[in-house]
């Protein structure tokens, strides 16, 4: 895990479903063929209604049209991100388009294991609601050792919550470095 | 001890567990699907190599499902990847598409072909895999990395839950069905109220129910966030296990002294037809609350609303009537179907009943409660205002981010459906 992380915020509100982090119709691309997994970038966020993208003016897509790459490294949520499916695709499509971290107040739990397990987005969690006092486009830093977020527009610094055990898993880069790193399965 | 905490202890080889530790446990079934399987299949070869063994094949069931009956050529090619898995591995569990074994819905296939018994452990590629804890069992939606590494090891590392006990009393009123109960569960608590909780559904209402309604209580149970739904195994749940399997199993009961993270108690004699407003299931309101709201498209079908009664509780209301908005009728599994033309009220076959009405008749799979790709069976193109039996109604779950979903009971539905309002079900059942 990258020990500090820079970049721009991208900020959403509550109960960010997985339909909203990538609708269910781009579902039928690989994400192995560099062709196809690409469209996981273009289309990450796309789902979000779009008075609701990029708050707190909204209107502003987390890729832009025809590009496959977005310009946030962090996105920020509220109660509850990536309630719905279990589609692993959600947290592939925010690392193809190549977000870093989610910080969110709560996660659904699927999301939640998918991000760790698969080497997604690291899940920070906030321990009150920030996506209230984060403006998309914003720079951020954030200590990942420490936990500490840096909102260089205003100043303002966050301690966020110990990712607590499952950064071995994290650390380890996914469930199955840290399964052979644990003997669970076989290091050939 | 919990149900759900005695399965997981028998699965991990311990007398005991307790809520909060992690734990690596041995997986009964692994079920995976048109969507997830590709994808899951690339991780595995990727992990253990492109020769590599699944672990059991006799214990990984795949059930194409989700974009089965389009034109997209890139759906279409994940049908063939799994076809051809298929093969490679000699799967004996394996539902082919545009064969006589395909089946259609994935938790409702796995019913009816008996891979639900009481006391097991299964995981799947699908949020709404939590269906199965209806027969008693510990199940649960799960990413393609997770699923990769059970194709690979037959294990997962799972946190034990705290358990959530609702308890249903009375009995329930006609206009009522067990999607108007979990609708006021998740009302009530949220969806996120059960995050990282097991779901335990009691009480002499519940055990009232037939697997199929008690299937519609434990597939929401992800729409409160919940790891998964159970309900203790009665003689209805072992009777519809051996006319589907000769697999054993074992009944598992949570003992007088569990310890519960919260009870909550409802009458249903109390309760009243609810809808879940746009864009939440736990958006809800009471039919009469809402009552008059102008539809464009009534649905029936997907994991939760496309059992055989669903659609008698649909029909019961629609027969010898006709919808006056577009209505459409898809089956969860193929062997639903077929019930449709066997079924008959007064006479008239459910399928005709639904036909004479108006009703669009499509075939078995998930068709438009995930909307899917743009030719998908009954998917919102624009901003429709829809009527579900499905389980999810946030933007753009069934195809269009402008379109309204209201979640219901089939019941309701169908009232709906010929009025062209939202429709409380008691101002039409006789």
């Amino acid at each position: 895990m990258q020990s500090i992380i820079r970049g721009l915020a991208y900020v959403v509100g509550d109960a960010i479903d997985t339909d909203q982090i990538i609708p269910a119709e781009h579902l039928v691309y690989s994400l192995q063929k560099p062709d196809e997994r690409r469209m996981y970038g273009r289309y990450a966020m796309s789902g979000v209604p779009i008075d609701q993208q990029g708050l707190p003016d909204g209107h502003i897509p987390f890729t832009d049209p025809d590009k496959y790459h977005s310009d946030y490294t962090f996105v920020i949520g509220g109660a509850n991100f990536g309630c719905g499916s279990s589609r692993e695709h959600a947290p592939f499509a925010l690392t193809e388009a190549g977000a870093q971290v989610v910080i969110a107040e709560s996660y659904a739990r699927i999301f939640y294991r998918n991000t760790i397990d698969g080497g997604f987005v690291i899940p920070f969690e906030s321990h009150e609601k920030i996506n209230d006092q984060i403006r998309t486009r914003d720079e951020l830093e954030l200590d990942t050792q420490i936990g500490q977020l840096t909102n260089h527009r205003t100043g303002q610094e966050y301690l966020l919550k110990p990712l607590g055990d499952v950064a071995d898993i994290l650390n380890a880069g996914n469930v199955f470095e840290y399964a052979r790193q644990n003997g669970l399965i076989s290091s050939s | 001890m919990t149900i759900t905490e005695k399965v997981i202890a028998n699965h991990c080889g311990r007398d005991r567990v307790v809520p909060g530790e992690s734990v690596w446990v041995d997986v009964d079934i692994l079920m995976t699907h048109d969507v997830c399987g590709p994808p899951t299949i690339d991780i595995f070869k990727r992990e253990f190599g492109q020769d590599a063994k699944v672990w059991d094949p006799d214990k990984l069931v795949i059930l194409p499902d989700h974009y089965i009956f389009t034109q997209n050529h890139h759906a279409n090619r994940n049908v063939q990847l799994l076809r051809a898995f298929a093969q490679e591995h000699d799967l004996p569990h394996y539902y082919d598409v545009g064969s006589p074994r395909y089946k259609g819905v994935c938790h409702m296939a796995l019913a009816e072909e008996g891979f639900n018994r009481p006391g097991s452990l299964l995981i799947g590629t699908d949020s709404h895999t939590c269906t199965s804890g209806a027969f008693g069992m510990f199940s649960t939606g799960v990413g393609n990395t997770d699923a990769a590494l059970i194709m690979g090891t037959g294990k997962i590392w799972l946190r034990v839950p705290e358990t959530m006990r609702f308890i249903f009393e009375g009995a329930l009123p006609p206009y009522l069905m067990a999607k108007d109960l979990i609708l006021a569960v998740i009302g009530d608590i949220g969806c996120d109220g059960a995050t990282y909780r097991a779901m335990e559904f009691d009480g002499e209402s519940v055990y009232s129910l037939s697997m199929q309604e008690r299937m519609t209580l434990t597939n929401m149970a992800i729409e409160a966030g919940g790891k998964n739904g159970i309900i203790a195994p009665d003689e209805t749940t072992i009777e519809y296990v051996h006319a589907r399997t000769d697999h054993g199993f074992e009944c598992i009961y949570s003992d007088d002294d569990s310890r519960y993270h919260s009870e909550y108690r409802y009458d249903v004699s109390t309760l009243e037809p609810v809808v879940a407003k746009p864009h939440r299931p736990d958006n809800r309101a009471s039919v009469l609350e809402v009552a008059g709201t102008r539809l464009d498209r009534a649905y029936v079908g997907s994991c939760t609303g496309g059992k055989l009664e669903d659609f008698e509780a649909a029909a019961q209301i629609i027969k010898g009537q006709e919808v006056v908005i577009d209505t459409y009728i898809v089956p969860a599994t193929t062997e639903i179907s077929e019930s449709l033309r066997t079924e008959h009220i007064d006479g008239t076959s459910l399928w005709d009943i639904f036909a004479n009405a108006g009703c669009k008749m499509g075939q078995a799979s998930c068709a438009a409660c995930l909307g899917g790709p743009p030719d998908t069976f009954g998917r919102m193109q624009g901003d429709e205002v829809v009527i579900s039996t499905t389980n999810r109604n946030f933007p753009g779950r069934m195809g269009s981010k402008q379109a309204s979903v209201f979640l219901a009971s089939p019941l309701t539905v169908a009232a709906s459906a010929l009025s062209g309002l939202i429709t409380d079900p008691r101002e039409v059942l006789v």
